[in-house]
């Protein structure tokens, strides 16, 4: 039978970024994925007639523009298009938008609080100073600082120089930053208990803390990572939804003479002598490559694709240890016509962005308290779009398509595991939520496809439905992710990689878990470079 | 931005706290019915909320109006805070660098705010209200978050009053007699830096000496229900002593040849550096003589002596270039082609005829009558050239006429 | 007025000001120690509550004190003794059930092979982890991104000592420094009483829950203490903690330092830009060279200098230095030994810890995210006159118990809370402890703002300031005020608003001499 180069298990966007930079280096690479689609979750899927849903990731805010332009994502289709502004709205009527235009924007805020509009530049140029940190170290990989090899040492100096660099006052704040919970945070900053809101949002959105539990001021940073030095269009719809990224990346493999296997995923990675062989599919078949790259989860990997002998029984304690807590929810609904909320009094601007439902810290922690006590947040915070306003692909004429994003969801209910009778109930908490805002909204509703964290595991593989591979707090960041020792996506066996979002640097659509790991396996099988460097300034 | 791409005018003041105030991206100023009329070239610019007017006619001979007769330039949009209440003197001078004790009322002083860093956060114009204990600063940059901040443990109120006070500039040498002519009894004995109110038609008119031009000029202050009857009543006097409404371009040719800093071109405000680095400290910026350490705390104290007794990291000076090239965005090298800085702000210099510039160097550079070069680059007809022109640190600006100091103030 | 030359003032005479100011006076520095209560020690201090009870009012037990100090300092010879040391830990269960403590080993129903390997293991890499944050206690935290030598060889020696635990050891300490207690108990053991119960310790006098971030880091630094004993080891002294401050007292007054009760400190003098010495309420002025300030940062900073004489960044920091308290105090005057459910009467001298699981912690937690008391409030019980008998009169007994969680900011306000909270923590206790209300003479309940004004603690937090990693070294109180000298000349921080932080252990004072001393 025949031998590949490598073997990457699931097309994720990771995974297809990783086979493509392998393929582009001449190997000759298999992919396999478990669905009969590719994407995991960058997906677009037509699951009700004539809409499209990017059911699980909806904006992209975070590919590296790196990748993007290596793997030639513009020749295989992918077009983002930025989408303007964002609001939050409370339960009093009042809004807070965020508008393009500066000037707008900062009235809108001081209509809120004059000092705030005033302090959101000292704001924003202290989460700049930290993201500008951070961006160096994305498409890098993460050192070892229990190493004494000379790579690591290298990188553990160019950290320490860049770390220094910042000067003391921005290395005081990162330190702070990174122990401190953004309800403190912005306690520093602003006055406003709406402004102050709508800020945690993106905070705690996929992670399984609540604004006032220390370390999510750091979940806050990864969101707006995207955005540095104005990165322009930053925050866009792909248009065709999330799964034009995972298209296009494919597109570039296959250019490259890459395979890919759909509808049958890995029962086992095989090991033999220590070194990895191959893969064995659910439905039997074989296929053998001394280089295996795994873009599922970190536990699923070795729980789940593994035989346990072929692991420590530290390793293993450690993988179940790693922290993967699903906190997330998802509807997808295609609605009947445009929903009306009178809060927004027919802004153009702000309903073709991204909309919250939150008024507070306060109400978005009492959200979280749900989630400890194991269940859904009865009056959740919401992040919905309608990308149907600005890619007409997404919905007929006339008609949307809205993604409604759910935090707090548990990934089991008390304790259990979800029921189908639960799920509904879930989806109806959230539907009864923004027709609170938005009067006649369920009228619209054509079909409603709910996803609590079973259903992101059970379909797309994210174990307990951590969005992320991985919660991002510090025992799980940088030579942290996903544990110490094996952070440079070299797995425990020889020739085990992994390339998903549980490893350096995290979650979210951006490319750079596969593209480091592509780097690192190239390395080892001294085969030419083809993964770029992140592209800096001073 | 064309007059056709704009909203239709609104002449309310910005009202921030109207839900639908997104519809307006900007708003007129009180003088925009005036600036309107005025406007030949139909072309506006955003100056923070308002409306402004890049040229209304022709950029230089607005900028001549201001050498050689007067120029109109509206200041609204510049930011005014108000800070009254018993502790507003001691808060100001904690506030800023220099001492504000000897602000008497009626008098303007510049100055310059700092963080703890020693770091430079603005620049600005502190006008002691006439009636005493009552401050107004203005300037370029939102402040409200910082001098909130300062204003723990001290008695004071601050507020934003941007809207609620209209500004004209009235700049150069016939501006006083315009004045006069308008019917202000006495201006010509106002010295530099001084600040009087007078009655304009049942309002205050509150008039300082001051301006943004290194010439004999005024600011004029009036509520904006008053503004545009103040614009006529300045044009009417002004009329045969000719006056001109001038844009932004002429006011930035104005205020290179008087050698006045400009935040967010000559330096970097310090709460938006995201590099701290490259911000400048006010003996960095050759601000030495508005920071006085005879005060026992004010932002940035420590930090600043610890500078003076170690050494600052740059210097911001004067460059009289060689020939007739713009020194836009150059580098600055030192005779034997090193690296010693970047410019900050250039110009042609109508009036002294000369190629002029503020450039930032890294110290030690920059002492008076130090020879350099500039790496200019420039385009005749659509090819670009180079040219490595000599030039010379000079000490002086390169406008400085003594009737900008003389008092009373003749007709020029 | 007086006018002395190399002189300095201790703005208060809690047990880090005795400390500073012994150094300081060995060092031969003239000294005053200016302690507004009528008798020294602060929150580490014995008090009459009821007519013949005696309670340690603040801290309560003794496990933080450095014995380094202990022994340089002389304490021991200035009438400082232990009336039990290495006491035992008692997990109350509400059914009886309850776990034992002593020691390294956990005994009890209920206890799983998991458990108890667990609970070997975790104490073994605890107790590893706490040293290395022990060993940071007694050094000057050094300033970071400066070109300064002595900082960067301070950061080199502190990383090479990380480096030196092992790879092992140092990667689990990377990974659960910054973490949360809760998910390392779920990793370690079973037993819901078990792991209530050693949250709880990770949790005491914080303003964070199991699940918080950082409370691992706060677990550990309860554990840090050079005490002599091992991490985390009990002792309570004779005559209640207020004997530790009178044998610092003692010490200090040997050493040569003036110590003066009864002087309340108005205000810090400056003289220009430098300070010049305090004035008293009383209007009394007493110049010095230095002014060495045991009060609170915010105290300190914003009360006695006021925020219009320091530059507005420091004033800023200050004013958002996280120091509300969230820890209640609770004392009762019993007129005989009570009885708890299950519990032998021989283990009643025990620490008795209601934490009867992680979730229950939680849940007491979150009431003071919204500025409530806890419906089911957490304790941490002594009876130290089983061990003391001149606490109480003869057969009758004080309690002293740290009850959680209370918001310094109630909502509702303490006038009217601090009754309700009084029935919720009597109603708790009496779950496990019947006819304890019966038996209670007088009942006094601290809030964190009778602390605050008792205490003259801003915020009333027993640690000056909240225990979080972004409060800790070289970050607290703040930046640049973190090595004991303040940004404002002259004037230097001794208490546990500084580095390492609150507990009776003394090394902030030390630090803060040897800063002074080596100038």
């Amino acid at each position: 039978m025949k031998k590949y180069d490598a073997i990457v298990v699931g097309a994720g966007h990771n995974g297809l970024t990783n086979a493509a930079y392998l393929a582009k280096a001449g190997m000759n690479v298999l992919m396999v994925e478990k669905n009969d689609w590719i994407g995991g979750a960058s997906v677009s899927r037509e699951l009700h007639k004539g809409w499209i849903y990017s059911n699980c990731s909806y904006v992209c805010s975070l590919l590296r523009p790196e990748v993007f332009r290596s793997l030639n994502l513009q020749k295989y289709g992918l077009q983002i298009v930025p989408y303007g502004g964002s609001c939050t709205m409370a339960q009093n009527g009042d809004i807070l938008g965020s508008y393009v235009d500066g000037d707008v924007d900062r009235r809108e805020m001081a209509r809120h609080s004059q000092r705030d509009a005033d302090a959101s530049v000292r704001y924003n140029r202290d989460i700049m100073r930290q993201c500008r940190f951070i961006r160096k170290f994305l498409l890098r990989m993460a050192p070892d600082p229990t190493s004494f090899k000379l790579r690591d040492l290298k990188e553990m100096f160019y950290l320490s120089k860049e770390f220094n660099k910042l000067g003391e006052d921005v290395i005081y704040d990162m330190m702070r930053f990174y122990t401190m919970s953004i309800s403190d945070f912005l306690d520093e900053y602003f006055e406003s208990p709406l402004i102050k809101g709508a800020y945690a949002g993106s905070a705690i959105i996929g992670s399984a803390l609540g604004p006032m539990s220390p370390g999510t001021a750091y979940v806050l940073l990864h969101h707006a990572m995207g955005e540095v030095d104005g990165n322009m269009g930053a925050w866009g719809f792909a248009r065709g939804g999330m799964g034009a990224v995972a298209k296009a990346m494919a597109g570039c493999f296959a250019d490259h003479g890459g395979e890919t296997i759909c509808g049958s995923g890995v029962e086992q990675i095989i090991v033999k002598n220590g070194k990895v062989t191959g893969v064995a599919l659910e439905n039997g078949d074989e296929h053998y490559s001394d280089v295996v790259v795994s873009n599922m989860t970190f536990p699923r990997t070795f729980l789940e694709c593994m035989d346990e002998k072929d692991l420590s029984p530290s390793f293993l304690k450690k993988v179940k240890h790693f922290k993967i807590r699903g906190s997330s929810g998802k509807l997808n609904i295609a609605l009947d016509g445009l929903p009306n909320f009178p809060a927004l009094k027919n802004n153009p601007e702000l309903i073709k962005g991204d909309m919250h439902l939150i008024d507070s810290m306060e109400r978005l922690e009492r959200a979280y308290d749900d989630w400890k006590n194991g269940i859904w947040s009865r009056d959740p915070y919401i992040d919905m779009l309608i990308p149907s306003l600005t890619d007409p692909t997404m919905a007929p004429p006339g008609k949307h398509f809205m993604s409604v994003f759910v935090q707090y969801v548990p990934p089991k209910v008390k304790g259990k595991d979800w029921t189908d009778e639960q799920r509904d109930q879930f989806g109806q908490t959230v539907i009864n939520q923004i027709e609170d805002y938005s009067p006649g909204f369920k009228k619209l509703i054509l079909h409603a496809e709910v996803r609590t964290p079973r259903e992101l595991e059970n379909e797309v593989g994210l174990t307990e439905g951590n969005i992320f591979q991985g919660e991002l707090t510090m025992d799980q960041l940088m030579f942290n992710r996903p544990i110490p020792g094996f952070a440079q996506y070299r797995g425990p066996v020889k020739g085990l990689y992994m390339c998903g979002s549980s490893n350096h640097p995290g979650g979210g659509v951006m490319a750079a878990p596969g593209a480091n790991a592509a780097r690192e396996i190239l390395s080892d099988l001294r085969r030419t470079n083809t993964v770029p460097e992140g592209w800096l300034d001073d | 931005m064309t007059e056709s791409d704009m909203q239709a005018p609104n002449m309310q003041a910005p009202d921030m706290q109207a839900r639908d105030h997104f519809k307006h991206h900007v708003y007129p100023s009180p003088f925009y019915s005036r600036q309107k009329e005025a406007n030949k070239l139909k072309e506006w610019s955003r100056w923070a909320d308002y409306l402004s007017v890049p040229a209304y006619y022709d950029a230089s001979l607005e900028y001549f109006a201001g050498r050689n007769s007067c120029a109109v330039f509206d200041l609204t949009p510049m930011i005014k805070h108000r800070v009254s209440g018993p502790d507003a003197l001691p808060y100001l001078n904690r506030l800023v660098t220099r001492d504000v004790t000897k602000l008497k009322p009626g008098r303007v002083g510049y100055a310059v705010w700092c963080n703890e860093g020693g770091q430079v956060i603005d620049d600005g114009t502190i006008f002691h209200l006439p009636e005493g204990g009552t401050y107004r600063v203005c300037s370029q940059e939102r402040q409200l978050d910082w001098f909130l901040t300062c204003a723990d443990g001290f008695e004071v109120e601050v507020v934003d009053e941007t809207h609620e006070v209209a500004g004209l500039a009235l700049q150069g040498p016939t501006s006083c007699a315009v004045l006069k002519e308008m019917g202000l009894t006495g201006i010509e004995d106002l010295t530099p830096f001084g600040l009087r109110n007078f009655d304009f038609q049942g309002t205050t008119l509150e008039v300082s000496r001051t301006g943004y031009t290194g010439d004999l000029g005024y600011e004029l202050w009036i509520a904006p229900s008053h503004a545009e009857a103040l614009w006529d009543a300045l044009f009417e006097a002004g009329k045969l002593r000719g006056i001109w409404a001038m844009g932004s371009e002429a006011l930035e040719m104005l205020r290179v040849e008087a050698g006045f800093i400009l935040a967010g071109v000559d330096f970097l405000p310090a709460q938006e550096a995201v590099r701290p680095s490259h911000t400048r400290s006010p003996f960095e910026l050759g601000l030495e003589w508005l920071v006085d350490f005879n005060k026992p705390v004010f932002n940035g104290r420590s930090a600043l002596l610890k500078e003076k007794q170690q050494g600052s990291r740059y210097r911001l000076v004067k460059l009289d270039i060689e020939g007739n090239k713009v020194a836009h965005d150059s580098y600055v090298y030192t005779k034997d082609k090193k690296y010693a800085g970047t410019i900050t702000s250039s110009m042609w210099s109508p009036s002294a005829k000369a190629s002029i510039a503020l450039a930032s160097l890294d110290m030690p550079h920059g002492k008076p009558g130090e020879e350099l070069l500039v790496e200019i680059y420039y385009k005749r007809e659509l090819k670009w050239s180079r040219v490595m022109a000599p030039c010379r640190v000079v000490e002086n600006v390169f406008w400085d006429p003594p009737r900008k100091r003389q008092t009373p103030a003749a007709d020029f | 007025m007086t006018n002395q030359i190399n002189s300095v003032v201790v703005v208060g005479g809690g047990h880090n000001g005795l400390v500073c100011a012994t150094y300081l006076a060995k060092a031969g520095k003239k000294v005053t120690v200016l302690e507004a209560a009528k008798q020294v020690g602060g929150a580490c201090v014995t008090r009459e509550f009821a007519p013949d009870f005696r309670v340690s009012a603040g801290a309560h037990l003794s496990y933080l004190l450095d014995a380094d100090i202990r022994k340089e300092l002389g304490l021991d010879s200035h009438g400082l003794s232990m009336a039990a040391e290495k006491i035992g830990s008692v997990a109350l269960s509400p059914n009886g059930q309850h776990l034992y403590f002593e020691g390294e080993n956990v005994s009890g129903e209920g206890l799983n092979e998991r458990d108890l390997q667990g609970m070997k293991e975790y104490r073994r890499f605890m107790a590893k982890f706490a040293g290395i944050i022990g060993k940071l206690h007694n050094r000057i935290p050094p300033r970071v991104g400066t070109k300064d030598r002595g900082d960067l060889i301070d950061l080199g020696k502190l990383a090479l000592e990380i480096r030196l635990m092992g790879t092992d050891d140092m990667r689990e300490f990377l990974r659960i420094a910054a973490i949360n207690i809760y998910d390392v108990l779920q990793e370690n053991f079973d037993n819901e009483l078990l792991k209530g119960a050693l949250a709880l310790d990770a949790v005491l006098g914080t303003k964070s829950a199991p699940r918080s971030n950082n409370s691992v880091f706060t677990a550990l630094h309860r554990m840090s203490g050079n005490n002599g004993h091992g991490a985390g080891v009990l002792s309570i002294p004779r005559g209640g903690m207020g004997a530790i401050a009178d044998a610092l007292a003692a010490a200090a007054k040997k050493a040569g330092a003036d110590i003066r009760t009864n002087s309340p400190v108005k205000r810090i003098l400056m003289d220009f830009d430098k300070v010049s010495g305090v004035e008293l309420e009383n209007g009394e002025q007493i110049l010095a060279d230095i002014v060495v300030s045991n009060a609170d940062p915010k105290t300190t900073f914003l009360d006695l200098l006021g925020a219009r004489n320091i530059e507005a960044g420091l004033a800023h920091r200050i004013k958002h230095l996280r120091s509300k308290g969230n820890t209640a105090k609770l004392h009762l005057a019993l007129s005989d030994l009570p009885h708890f459910k299950g519990l032998d009467a021989s283990k009643l001298g025990q620490r008795l810890l209601i934490a009867p699981s992680q979730e229950y912690v939680d849940h007491a937690f979150n009431h003071c995210k919204y500025g409530e008391f806890s419906a089911e409030p957490v304790f941490e019980i002594t009876i130290p006159s089983i061990h003391d008998s001149s606490l109480a009169p003869p057969g009758q007994h004080v309690l002293s118990a740290v009850v959680q969680y209370a918001p310094r900011d109630l909502k509702e306000g303490w006038n009217s809370g601090k009754a309700a909270f009084t029935e919720v923590v009597l109603n708790t206790l009496e779950q496990y402890a019947p006819n304890i209300r019966s038996k209670a003479v007088v009942a006094e309940l601290l809030t964190p703002e009778d602390i605050e004004q008792q205490f003259r603690i801003h915020g009333g937090h027993w640690h000056h300031a909240e225990m979080a990693m972004d409060q800790f070294f070289m970050l607290r109180p703040v930046p640049y005020a973190a090595q004991y000298h303040t940004p404002v000349n002259g004037l230097y921080l001794c208490g546990a608003g500084s580095h390492p932080g609150g507990g009776v252990m003394g090394s902030a004072g030390r630090n803060a001499a040897r800063a002074i001393i080596g100038k």
